[in-house]
């Protein structure tokens, strides 16, 4: 039996009216997800667009580490200890230094592929 | 053998899709470094390159016609394997360099375009003679004097398959520009410039996140291209910048989901599509190691799904569905039971034949049409 591409809206005559239906239907759901999202976090801004949340999507979770910074900060704290990244590991801001500890180890993949094995 | 159809009818695309081969290992841990990050194959389809998050490149070589293997003909077995890229440290910027391969791309052999492409800054785009390694050209730069005017990043660019001034950008809100390189030396100032008008009374906070254009390819003609946004694949007419000619939904029941998407961070997944060589039908990845074909001359569309379970050989594809709502029926799959950890965002159709690759996190799977 030849299996044919599976038909999953018939009754649907073109691409344009099943996008209008669905869009209109669309609308309900995406705005109930909105108010959920902003029910967890009350603080969160109205759109999610900004540079900061941009420049939070480029940086892509990694993690800083500058000797200047980290020199510098330790000479300050003397013999305090050094405020360490916290359990949030991803989130730099200006109070928190990473320290070489913090960082993982870089190194490369020495292993051959297991797509050739 | 095989009863009726099949992709050898010239009239339609009933494919039946079976399962070829499956390259990786079976391990429940996945290692970050065996992720799989780019698929392609090559201009004429006897050579397929995956990349993976560590750097490393396989390229695979299809096997030709063998009397004293008769079933080995069309399978890809290994032709080489090398560490391409490896992790670094910019001491200066305090930055990591990733080794993870963005994108491969096959120099095509006649060698007419020398230039290449370089998109994976998210500001600028730079274009570089393959010669001269020590310095690019800037052609695009959306960078902002002030980084907190930032509004929109570039997220994907490809050259025109045969005009070969002519490139496309998309961006994180859903645009997508054509400049010509004939026009002027910095291609800030777009040629065209594509959007789908939105209706405002729709608009919500996930708006603009999910209209964020993941990849863009030009189809073979030349004359269209697709866009990947997060629930859909768009087909545009180059002609025709105020709209789409064809809008495929890929996983729409989805929009139900976004509190959860956004709280996981799968709202920013970036996946790819991909034509078929003739350019009748399209293809994009989705969650639960499924995957989405469209049919755009007979608006069909079937969902399969590359598991271990299917991977007995030459066995057919049974084609999936997914359960939105209400009553789910024998062998259907609710939104809430999909895995969301496996996704596949990286998929390539051979340029001539019905052979798909599909890459299923740290596994490549190539299905055939049962009538190759």
């Amino acid at each position: 039996m030849s299996q044919k591409l599976e038909e999953e809206n018939p009754a649907e005559e073109t691409g344009e009216e099943k996008q209008d239906t669905q869009e209109k239907e669309g609308i309900l759901p995406e705005r109930a997800e909105e108010a959920k999202l902003k029910a967890k976090y009350p603080s969160l801004g109205q759109k999610p667009g900004g540079s900061d949340f941009l420049m939070k999507r480029l940086q892509k979770g990694q993690k800083y580490f500058d000797s200047g910074d980290y020199n510098m900060a330790k000479a300050k704290m003397k013999n305090k200890q050094l405020p360490s990244a916290g359990p949030d590991k991803n989130l730099v801001t200006g109070d928190h230094i990473p320290t070489p500890q913090d960082l993982p180890q870089r190194k490369s993949s020495l292993v051959t592929s297991k797509l050739a094995g | 053998m095989a009863g009726a159809g099949g992709g050898g009818c010239p009239a339609g695309n009933d494919f039946q899709w079976c399962f070829s081969q499956v390259k990786g290992a079976v391990d429940e841990d996945v290692a970050e470094a065996d992720i799989i990050s780019t698929v392609e194959f090559n201009y004429s389809g006897d050579l397929l390159a995956t990349g993976d998050k560590g750097g490393r490149v396989v390229i695979f070589q299809r096997e030709q016609e063998n009397k004293i293997r008769p079933h080995s003909r069309g399978e890809y077995n290994v032709y080489s394997t090398f560490q391409s890229h490896e992790p670094e440290f910019d001491y200066l910027k305090s930055l990591e360099i990733e080794e993870k391969i963005n994108k491969i791309r096959w120099l095509p052999q006649q060698n007419a375009a020398h230039f290449l492409l370089s998109t994976n800054d998210d500001l600028r785009i730079n274009l570089w003679h393959l010669e001269i390694t020590d310095r690019s050209f800037n052609i695009v730069d959306i960078k902002p004097a002030n980084m907190e005017e930032l509004t929109e990043v570039i997220t994907a660019a490809e050259f025109h398959p045969h005009q070969c001034n002519v490139l496309v950008y998309s961006s994180s809100k859903g645009t997508i520009r054509l400049c010509d390189m004939r026009s002027s030396a910095l291609c800030d100032r777009h040629s065209k410039f594509f959007e789908e008008p939105e209706d405002p009374s729709s608009r919500s906070f996930f708006s603009e996140i999910i209209s964020s254009i993941s990849d863009v390819k030009f189809s073979h003609s030349g004359r269209y291209m697709m866009t990947r946004d997060y629930l859909s694949v768009k087909v545009w007419d180059l002609n025709m910048e105020s709209r789409p000619v064809e809008t495929h939904q890929v996983h729409e029941y989805l929009r139900s989901k976004l509190c959860s998407l956004y709280e996981n961070d799968c709202i920013f997944d970036k996946f790819e599509c991909c034509w078929n060589g003739s350019d009748s039908a399209v293809m994009t990845g989705s969650y639960n190691n499924f995957f989405r074909m469209f049919d755009r001359s007979t608006r069909r569309d079937v969902t399969l799904e590359a598991s271990r379970e299917s991977s007995k050989p030459r066995a057919s594809l049974k084609p999936r569905k997914v359960c939105a709502g209400g009553k789910r029926k024998k062998d259907e799959i609710s939104v809430d039971s999909l895995d969301f950890n496996k996704k596949i965002l990286h998929t390539a159709w051979h340029p001539v034949d019905n052979v798909i690759a599909v890459a299923a996190t740290n596994n490549l799977y190539i299905f055939q049409d049962k009538a190759n």
